[in-house]
């Protein structure tokens, strides 16, 4: 029998320091066993725990997109005793990763649709993988537009910043990069909080689907506006974040009614959400 | 499937034979407790008790088990990767668990054996365990298992069930594991007309000492949300303080945490129980907390059982009747009065 706490070991192989804060760090990781590699296959939008041998685990979004082969990125902030321990640790020490966990984007769904996707701060995690995915040349037909808002505070406080730019220049992908504030005189994208970008640019509803990730402050002025342009609800999809354990749907607490988030979720359409208890 | 029956002065006998083939767990008072213990054969059971304090849960689930261990030695190789650790699954019987408590184990199989994950631990012991129930002459004034799907006397998630009738036990096989453990004991004494009927005697007088039913109706139709915002909660909740003792003593609260443990260079992985009754339970990193509130966490607990689990699985509530935290609830807080409130809301 599988056991599904039982972490893969791997190895960290590189270290970003991603924020002008330095809260924000990416890890790179590298399977330690060429098989559990293989059996690691993930989907845009899955998360993973994170262990940390004598401090425990974290659900921490993935990073990489499936198309990125042979490692694994976690951008991780500090906040608590592993994600700090984390932060702590070198290039070329052991620590494991488990699963693929969760649900993804509905990607079979949004196959042939345009795709909007909506990001602040540091919940870009999965949203860069869902990018990184889209525009593989092997994938980058299936979908129409593809457009992206990103905001952080600060021009420091955006992730994967050589990334962002590399995108930006491209003419398959519509980027709309924003900060809430800037004294950066050199700095040539927009000014503005992610909702207002988001009503200024407005992006068509038409055969599209919105990814939302961010704060709740984010969402909560995001969600209006994309009704607005005419996203239904089951169009709308959101990926939520619950203190987790088990990440396999036994251990209880990440619930919101009948739905675990580890398991069920974390994907969940503003639909779906509608129809669950408000206790998230 | 076979029927049996033991004099009571050869119980002892039995359960030395069992213990040949089997590590034998069964209810032992210790001074003013019973709980479930592995016996030796020196020990006597206590089967006089009806509801021992503490479900037997913890023979499946432990209150505190390691799951891995682990090196921190630098240099070593297997430094900070998990290792599985050998257990002890040989043989083993619950021997006098009474027919909720089995029950339990049945509903909580939804929540660790399933597609695709199945908890090695939880599935290992459920395998390698046979259960011998003892049913109830006289149920508690705080049972109810005949609202929620159970009985006195129900055989199932029973392998053998053993019915007291005065000088003897009367002993059913009910599955192919209870069959085995019935050959392995060796009793060949048929039961008796006398013994047939005080069986059915036994069972049809346990019913009519049923004191408590609690309708459970119209549980699944009624609309999650809706239920969820009710107004009877606060009053629910009003005198809890969340102590937790109901998710402790509970045989279908499973929930459980995962912690880390060090001394020097050496550490485990271990799997705790945990308790929807603490704030903690549920604080994110962030500081944000989705049930903040006592009120959350105590309409957390009843919505999980009588709700929530009810639509997940379409197999009842997970609650088996056994009335542990009625009479245990320091505030008197009562969970058939919360089924009945939760039964007859109306929007």
């Amino acid at each position: 029998m599988e056991n599904p706490y039982l972490p893969y070991p791997v190895r960290i192989d590189s270290v970003i320091t991603e924020t002008e804060d330095r809260n924000l760090k990416t890890f790179k990781l590298v399977f330690l066993n060429s098989e559990d590699s293989e059996k690691f296959v993930h989907r845009a939008g899955q998360f993973a725990e994170l262990s940390i041998a004598g401090k425990g685990e974290i659900p921490i979004g993935i990073a990489s997109s499936p198309t990125e082969q042979g490692h694994l990125l976690f951008t991780v902030n500090k906040v608590g005793l592993v994600t700090s321990a984390l932060h702590q640790m070198a290039v070329g020490e052991v620590m494991g990763v488990r699963g693929p966990l969760g649900n993804w984007y509905p990607w079979e769904e949004m196959d042939g649709k345009n795709v909007v996707i909506i990001g602040g701060g540091f919940a870009f995690t999965t949203l860069r993988a869902s990018i990184v995915y889209m525009l593989h040349p092997e994938n980058r037909s299936r979908f129409g537009d593809v457009t992206v808002i990103y905001g952080a505070r600060t021009p420091g406080m955006l992730l994967y910043k050589d990334e962002l730019a590399a995108w930006d220049e491209r003419d398959d992908i519509r980027m709309h990069i924003t900060v809430d504030a800037s004294d950066d005189p050199d700095w040539k994208y927009n000014v503005g909080f992610v909702p207002t970008i988001t009503q200024e640019k407005a992006p068509s509803a038409e055969d599209a689907y919105a990814i939302v990730c961010g704060p709740p402050i984010m969402i909560k002025f995001t969600l209006p506006i994309l009704s607005e342009l005419g996203f239904p609800p089951e169009r709308i999809i959101m990926s939520l974040e619950m203190r987790m354990k088990c990440g396999i749907g036994m251990c209880g607490r990440c619930n919101i009614g009948t739905e675990y988030v580890c398991n069920d979720g974390p994907v969940f359409s503003l639909d779906q959400l509608g129809q669950l208890p408000n206790e998230y | 499937m076979t029927d049996k029956m033991v004099k009571k002065a050869d119980l002892n006998e039995l359960l030395n034979r069992l213990l040949e083939d089997y590590r034998v767990f069964a209810p032992v008072r210790r001074g003013d407790i019973t709980t479930f213990q592995q016996i030796s054969a020196a020990d006597e059971p206590d089967f006089s008790c009806t509801n021992t304090i503490l479900s037997p849960k913890s023979l499946m689930l432990p209150q505190s088990e390691c799951l891995f261990d682990f090196t921190l030695e630098k240099g070593s190789d297997m430094a900070g990767i998990m290792r599985e650790i050998d257990k002890d699954y040989s043989p083993r019987v619950i021997f006098g668990i009474r027919p909720c408590d089995a029950q339990s184990f049945q509903l909580l199989d939804l929540n660790f054996d399933t597609s695709p994950y199945r908890d090695p631990w939880w599935v290992r012991r459920r395998h390698h365990t046979t259960l011998v129930g003892l049913g109830c002459n006289v149920p508690c004034s705080t049972c109810f298992c005949t609202s929620v799907g159970g009985s006195p006397f129900a055989e199932d998630g029973l392998d053998l069930l053993l019915t007291d009738v005065g000088d003897e036990f009367a002993l059913q096989a009910i599955t192919e594991k209870g069959e085995q453990l019935l050959t392995k004991t060796g009793i060949d004494t048929e039961p008796s007309a006398a013994t047939a009927k005080a069986v059915l005697a036994c069972k049809e007088s346990a019913l009519g000492l049923m004191r408590s039913s609690v309708p459970t109706n119209n549980l699944e139709k009624h609309d999650a949300t809706a239920l969820f915002n009710a107004d009877f909660w606060d009053k629910v909740q009003f005198a809890c303080i969340n102590c937790g003792i109901c998710t402790y003593v509970c045989p279908t609260c499973w929930c459980f945490d995962i912690q880390d443990e060090v001394r020097k260079n050496n550490g485990v992985r271990l799997r705790n129980w945990d308790s929807c009754m603490s704030p903690l339970f549920t604080l994110h990193g962030s500081g944000h907390n989705p049930r903040n509130e006592k009120l959350q966490r105590v309409r957390q607990r009843f919505m999980h059982k009588l709700k929530y689990f009810v639509d997940k699985y379409e197999r009842g509530v997970a609650c088996v009747g056994c009335g542990r935290c009625v009479e245990q609830c320091p505030v008197n807080i009562d969970i058939r009065e919360v089924v009945r409130l939760m039964n007859q809301f109306k929007v």
